[in-house]
């Protein structure tokens, strides 16, 4: 007797939060994926392309947040660890929100012998930031953090023909004159960094 | 010729205000009525002095001249000292204060080999590139030559990795060939992390097929049909000019069945070193592993992997053009060809310099550089050179006559390196250069091995001690053992060289050390 099947609906997927959207590790395999034969390449190819994954990841969410981070782990079937691990491994990986405004000096040896010195201590005192440091995030109902502004550290960005080198909010800013202290504020205020050491007097 | 007008469009010169320097060209020309005499506006590569940039090579009937920090509002002026002479003339004569002087040793002294088309082409047209030979060497090598024969030239050739360690590159290439029948891989290190240097992105960013077909004919001799690129993020630019150039090249067909892909970094200076760039491009932490095995017998997937800097593939198509004994003409005996340095610091002509190996040191930071801003004397005011990054040291002013090359370099203390040059004057201690470099090393150091996690972390409060005037006789004494035991026991170069700048720095500048000793005996707190 001939038993009737009922075709079932295609089993629906697991509801889980869009942490990152366009993720393909498919597309990102694409770029890893050798042609050689499948026999001699490991079982966990998709790990592979794990910090291919991870810059789609910080490009969409502007850092690594840890949900996404734990999403990457189940898709790629790779351990959390493994995925943590990466993540802090690598400097340009970001495991905190951005804030909305960052200048980064070049700590290259270049920039370091034309006095990158000084112009992280004139930042410091305009910014009112210790090197290495964020101003404090007073997020509004938005989300948004006002102006807050970190300062960072950054490695030599290959223009150290034209140190000392700083960046503001990804604009690369050449050859600061840190020899003379009213250029360099005229500098700072050209590209509209705040004067925290003029607000607070 | 039709004149033209080059526009260094590499990133020091697009910083620097380059991109509107050639907006404003292109305005100017369709202002002036773009008939078939117009001249062309073509972005280039960097065209070496980058410090005063933006520059842009003027072409005409008159004779070329460059011209640096040109503002916009001149673009003209630059159009009209294109045209025939006595129109020229007076554009030219209006200019003058911005024109470079090309018989200037910085530019006259220079043997552009992996520069050669570097500044001359658009590094985002295959056609231009073509035009200039591009591609040509690799089709004749693969008419013309066996694989074996390619790897003969290439070790007749004299050629070693400029990407550090200078291994002969031929030798590389025929263990890589020689291994057993099966998959193999080519990775070119485009990671470039030594502070200091940019010859590599000059190379990316202004001539990107040339590093292409140097891979495509590597690629060919030792039997790869898959190749990857591995890029430092910090390079965005250089990233999409790569990008762009494969795309083309792989439409056009022209490399066959090989296929190479662009593999970004995240920021992290040991992902250089071969194991560990290896473990990146995987997907994993970069740690270094011991090696043997070496990738060429191990590597990508467990595939023998040919691992070579930019630079190196860069000199192939030259060489198999030239042929290797030509090549092998220029340098010295144990180091051929020539080195693109990138010079920076405390000079006063920074940018890219390409020279034959074995010249020496004075001829590059003193009569190309031009010494240090307002220096004087034979070594124009220069203290010190400091080469081979934070692997190296710094060469003192008194061995300037040194040839460079990479047994001279060692033989000093110091490294070649990738070709970072950096000049340090006066005003630089060279203590605190060395705790530069040594906090540098404790920021990079993976961590897996002790001797370089901690030693680095231990020396760096010894030179703490010194630059703080706070050290004892003692703590010299130890300073001498600890660079001892970090260098032979780290697992990779990173840690054995990181003892480098500080060694250096005790061997050459002893009287700097010394007067920085507490003055108190046994000064510690
Ligand atoms: C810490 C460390 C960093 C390195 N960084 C680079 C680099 O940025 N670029 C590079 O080409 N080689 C670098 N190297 C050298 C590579 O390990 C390898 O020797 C080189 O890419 C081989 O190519 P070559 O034979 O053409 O020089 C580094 C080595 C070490 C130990
Ligand atoms: S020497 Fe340093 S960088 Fe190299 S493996 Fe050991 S800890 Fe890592
Ligand atoms: S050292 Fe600052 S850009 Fe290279
Ligand atoms: S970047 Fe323009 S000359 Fe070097």
């Amino acid at each position: 007797m001939v038993v009737p099947v009922r075709l079932s609906a295609a089993p629906k997927p697991l509801a889980r939060p869009v942490l990152y959207s366009g993720f393909h590790p498919g597309a990102a395999m694409e770029q890893a994926k050798p042609s050689f034969p499948e026999a001699s390449i490991p079982e966990h190819r998709h790990a592979d392309a794990l910090i291919e994954v991870l810059h789609q990841v910080q490009q969409q969410r502007g850092y690594l947040p840890a949900e996404a981070l734990a999403q990457v782990a189940r898709d790629l079937a790779l351990p959390l660890s493994r995925v943590h691990g990466v993540a802090t491994f690598y400097h340009l990986f970001a495991l905190q929100p951005p804030t909305s405004h960052c200048c980064s000096v070049c700590l290259g040896t270049a920039c370091f012998v034309k006095g990158a010195g000084v112009l992280v201590a004139a930042l410091e005192q305009r910014l009112g930031l210790r090197f290495g440091a964020r101003s404090p995030q007073r997020r509004d109902a938005e989300g948004s953090d006002g102006d807050a502004w970190s300062l960072r550290e950054e490695s030599c960005l290959g223009a150290c023909a034209q140190a000392p080198v700083l960046r503001v909010d990804g604009q690369l800013v050449l050859g600061l004159p840190v020899s003379d202290p009213s250029r360099l504020a005229a500098c700072f205020g050209a590209l509209a960094l705040p004067d925290r050491a003029a607000e607070a007097a | 010729m039709a004149s033209m007008l080059r526009c260094c469009s590499a990133s020091g010169c697009r910083s620097a205000g380059g991109e509107a320097l050639q907006q404003a060209l292109v305005e100017a020309r369709s202002r002036a009525g773009a008939g078939d005499g117009a001249p062309v506006i073509k972005a280039v590569g960097c065209l070496r002095l980058c410090s005063r940039g933006p520059l842009v090579a003027v072409d005409g009937p008159a004779g070329s001249v460059l011209y640096g920090e040109v503002p916009s509002a001149r673009a003209a002026e630059l159009l009209e000292a294109c045209a025939a002479p006595p129109r020229a003339a007076a554009a030219r004569r209006a200019l003058a204060s911005h024109a470079l002087d090309l018989r200037h040793p910085f530019f006259a002294l220079q043997e552009p080999v992996v520069l050669e088309t570097c500044g001359l082409i658009d590094p985002e047209s295959i056609d231009d590139a073509m035009a200039h030979g591009a591609y040509s060497t690799l089709h004749r090598c693969q008419a013309e030559l066996t694989p074996a024969q390619v790897r003969e030239q290439v070790r007749l050739s004299g050629l070693r990795g400029r990407g550090g360690a200078g291994y002969p590159t031929g030798l590389k290439w025929d263990t890589v060939a020689l291994q057993p029948p099966g998959p193999r891989w080519l990775v070119a290190n485009a990671d470039e992390g030594d502070p200091g240097a940019f010859m590599d992105r000059a190379v990316l960013e202004g001539d990107p097929h040339r590093l292409i077909e140097g891979m495509a004919i590597a690629a060919w001799a030792v039997g790869a049909d898959q190749g990857l690129i591995y890029v430092r993020a910090e390079y965005p630019l250089a990233i999409a000019r790569l990008r762009r150039a494969l795309a083309e090249v792989q439409a056009r067909g022209q490399l066959g069945s090989l296929r190479l892909r662009v593999r970004v970094g995240a920021g992290a200076y040991v992902c250089g070193e071969e194991t560990a760039l290896l473990a990146s491009i995987q997907g994993r932490r970069g740690n270094p592993r011991p090696r043997p095995p070496y990738p060429a017998q191990l590597g990508l997937w467990g595939a023998p992997t040919l691992i070579n800097n930019v630079e190196t593939l860069a000199a192939i198509p030259a060489i198999l053009r030239r042929g290797a004994a030509d090549y092998a003409a220029l340098g010295t005996a144990g180091s051929r060809g020539t080195k693109v340095f990138s010079l920076s610091g405390a000079v006063r002509h920074t940018g890219l310099v390409e020279v034959p190996m074995g010249t020496s040191l004075r001829t590059i930071v003193v009569t190309m550089g031009g010494g240090v801003p307002g220096g004087e004397g034979a070594d124009g005011g220069v203290k010190a050179v400091q080469t081979g990054g934070p692997s190296g040291g710094c060469i003192p002013a008194a061995l300037l006559d040194t040839p460079v090359d990479y047994e001279g370099l060692r033989a000093l203390g110091s490294m070649m390196g990738s070709g970072g040059m950096v000049v340090i004057d006066q005003a630089t201690g060279m203590l605190e250069l060395a705790r530069y470099f040594m906090r540098f090393s404790v920021a990079e150091s993976c961590g897996k091995c002790v001797p370089c996690r901690a030693g680095t972390v231990q020396l760096l409060q010894l030179l703490d001690r010194f630059c703080d005037q706070r050290a004892s006789p003692a703590d010299l004494a130890q300073l001498h053992d600890l660079c001892a035991m970090v260098k032979a026991t780290s697992l990779c170069g990173l840690g054995q060289c990181a003892p480098n700048p500080v060694l250096s720095t005790l061997r050459h500048f002893h009287q700097e050390v010394v007067s920085a000793l507490a003055v108190a005996p046994g000064g510690a707190p």
